[in-house]
């Protein structure tokens, strides 16, 4: 089976998301690439290191936008010269986005939020997320073309010292394709992507402030870790939207999620129970978290988390 | 402004979720607008309020969604449409709403960014696809001047604004507006409101749910004392191997 995997870049880094999404692919079937905007060749001969045999770059610096129209196009563009079957992608902001307008225009069957390899023993079934983490769906998709979007940590990466070959791909935009046009970006340089993550360190009301967030920026710098917060912290402007983990917010699922002073209530939850490990820090030995949670620590936040900062330097 | 608001159907958050007969068990379950959508609507109902026009709102379901469609008029839209059927898949469901939309020169089409129960987030983006419209999602900010619409869009990280030419098809989420609740007003009004219902428009080739698994049940949560968190690090790296 001939797949094209669509792959993404954070400061001209190709995202890890990405390069497990090449892995996936490269388990399904023969793997092209598609790439786009300014990302330097080095950089995109890499994904050889993880199945793929060719890269097509569209280096059109308008794509740097990520226009979801615009993308749209060129990854279809990009199957009808690679003559791929099965398009993968891994969630993002934007792929969650591109991936429905992709299959109306290669005319294909489309699956989201998928969490394991397909089986093909009989067909071609995909197992899912549904309920918002809650319940697992097996979906048969019908025979011809494909576009499946997977989440994180469904494969391991084994990277080889294999090289792809890059070619440039052309593609005859028009005006319509970019309708969106971005006018401003609001980005936090330099911190660790939330959705990308491998460790999370989150908190909660139980903070008490805004204030008191410095010791979950100086665990989660420690750890190397990206900092989240749960629904009441965001909506009481204590930290910005993009932190919030939960139903309605972020949904991670990262190697180490821990949770500080935040109670557990089930539409938090659904944003982090795919979680490999969750540790629970919180003063109320009742909290719903303990139930969650595979490590728990009951315990004052404001104390634990100095000697957890401390235990981890060591 | 013309603006059409699609709402899914779904099962309250706080919902346990069983399966019987491989199918969602719905006894004793309290369904509610999908809380994505819900944003949606809430906004819609601010434009309209501030601008003028109409808000209608779209479900494809079975009767048994016809008590969310009276909320969703309650809150503030002014007629509804119920495409009468059993919605197998997004596709299916995009192309019920593009068969309504396609003649009705709505200026926007405005939704949640998933359903919480499928949680496909596609409908957004195969509605914009198939009327050949724009499509902006997560969509955590909109407003409209003239012909013109400024939204905000969750990135990675932060959030990008973007500026469209009308029509266009947002998929929504918070912060984009506050939630609304019906008052005593407003569920009388809607009572008296025109819900329509219509035939669905035959569609091929969906994917099909073979079955639903729950996940595995997790062990004891293993507790560490507040004071012991060398322990805490050894067993994070030793037992669970993530550090």
């Amino acid at each position: 089976m001939s797949v094209l995997v669509f792959i993404e870049a954070d400061n001209g880094v190709v995202k890890k998301s990405s390069l497990e999404a090449v892995a996936y692919g490269s388990k399904v079937g023969a793997v092209t690439v598609v790439a786009m905007g300014s990302i330097e060749a080095s950089e995109l001969a890499k994904v050889g290191n993880y199945g793929a045999e060719k890269v097509l770059h569209c280096s059109d610096d308008r794509l740097n936008d990520g226009v979801i129209s615009a993308t749209a196009k060129l990854i279809a563009e990009a199957v009808g010269q690679s003559g791929a079957e099965t398009v993968v992608m891994s969630r993002s902001s934007l792929v969650d986005a591109v991936a429905a307008r992709v299959a109306i225009k290669i005319g294909a069957s489309v699956v989201t939020n998928v969490q394991d390899l397909p089986d093909t023993s009989n067909g071609f079934v995909v197992k899912r997320g549904v309920f918002t983490g809650k319940a697992f769906a097996f979906v048969s998709v019908p025979d011809g073309k494909k576009v499946i979007t997977v989440t994180k940590n469904v494969v391991q990466l084994e990277p080889t010292s294999s090289e792809a070959a890059i070619e440039e791909i052309s593609v005859a935009f028009d005006d319509a394709d970019f309708g969106v046009k971005r006018i401003g970006v609001h980005k936090q340089e330099g911190d660790i992507l939330l959705p990308e993550a491998d460790l999370v360190v989150s908190a909660g009301r139980g903070m008490k402030g805004p204030e008191n967030w410095q010791m979950i920026e100086d665990l989660a710098t420690t750890l190397g870790a990206a900092t989240a917060c749960s629904k009441p912290v965001s909506d009481m402007d204590w930290r910005p939207h993009h932190e919030h983990v939960g139903q309605t917010g972020i949904k991670v699922a990262p190697q180490l999620y821990i949770a500080v002073g935040i109670s557990g209530a089930i539409q938090h939850l659904a944003g982090v129970n795919s979680s490999k490990v969750i540790v629970a820090i919180n003063k109320d030995p009742e909290a719903p978290f303990f139930k969650a949670a595979d490590y728990g620590v009951v315990g004052d936040a404001f104390e634990v988390v100095p000697k957890l900062i401390e235990a981890i330097k060591k | 402004m013309k603006i059409l608001v699609c709402i899914s159907h779904v099962p309250d958050t706080t919902t346990k979720i069983k399966f019987v007969d491989n199918k969602l068990d719905t006894n004793g379950v309290q369904f509610i607008i999908g809380p994505y959508d819900d944003f949606a609507l809430a906004r819609a109902v601010e434009l309209k309020e501030a601008s003028g026009g109409t808000v209608t709102v779209l479900n494809v379901g079975t009767v048994d969604t016809e008590p969310s469609i009276r909320k969703a008029l309650a809150i503030g839209a002014d007629n509804a449409v119920r495409v009468d059927a059993e919605p197998t898949d997004s596709l299916f469901v995009a192309k019920q709403i593009v068969a309504h939309a396609a003649s009705e020169n709505y200026d926007m089409i405005l939704m949640g960014r998933e359903s919480s129960d499928f949680n496909s987030g596609l409908v957004h983006g195969l509605v914009g696809e198939l009327l050949g419209w724009p499509s902006i999602a997560p969509a955590m900010k909109l407003d409209v001047d003239g012909s013109t619409a400024k939204l905000s869009r969750e990135i990675e990280g932060g959030h990008e604004d973007v500026e469209v030419q009308l029509p266009f098809v947002a998929g929504c989420q918070e912060p984009i507006a506050e939630w609304k609740i019906p008052n005593m007003r407003g569920i009388m009004m809607a009572r008296k409101k025109p819900l329509e219902v219509v035939e669905a428009v035959a569609v091929e080739g969906v994917t099909a749910y073979q079955s639903f698994e729950l996940p595995e049940e997790k062990g004891e949560c293993k507790m560490v004392d507040a004071d012991q968190m060398d322990e805490l690090v050894g067993l994070l790296k030793n037992e669970a191997r993530v550090l």
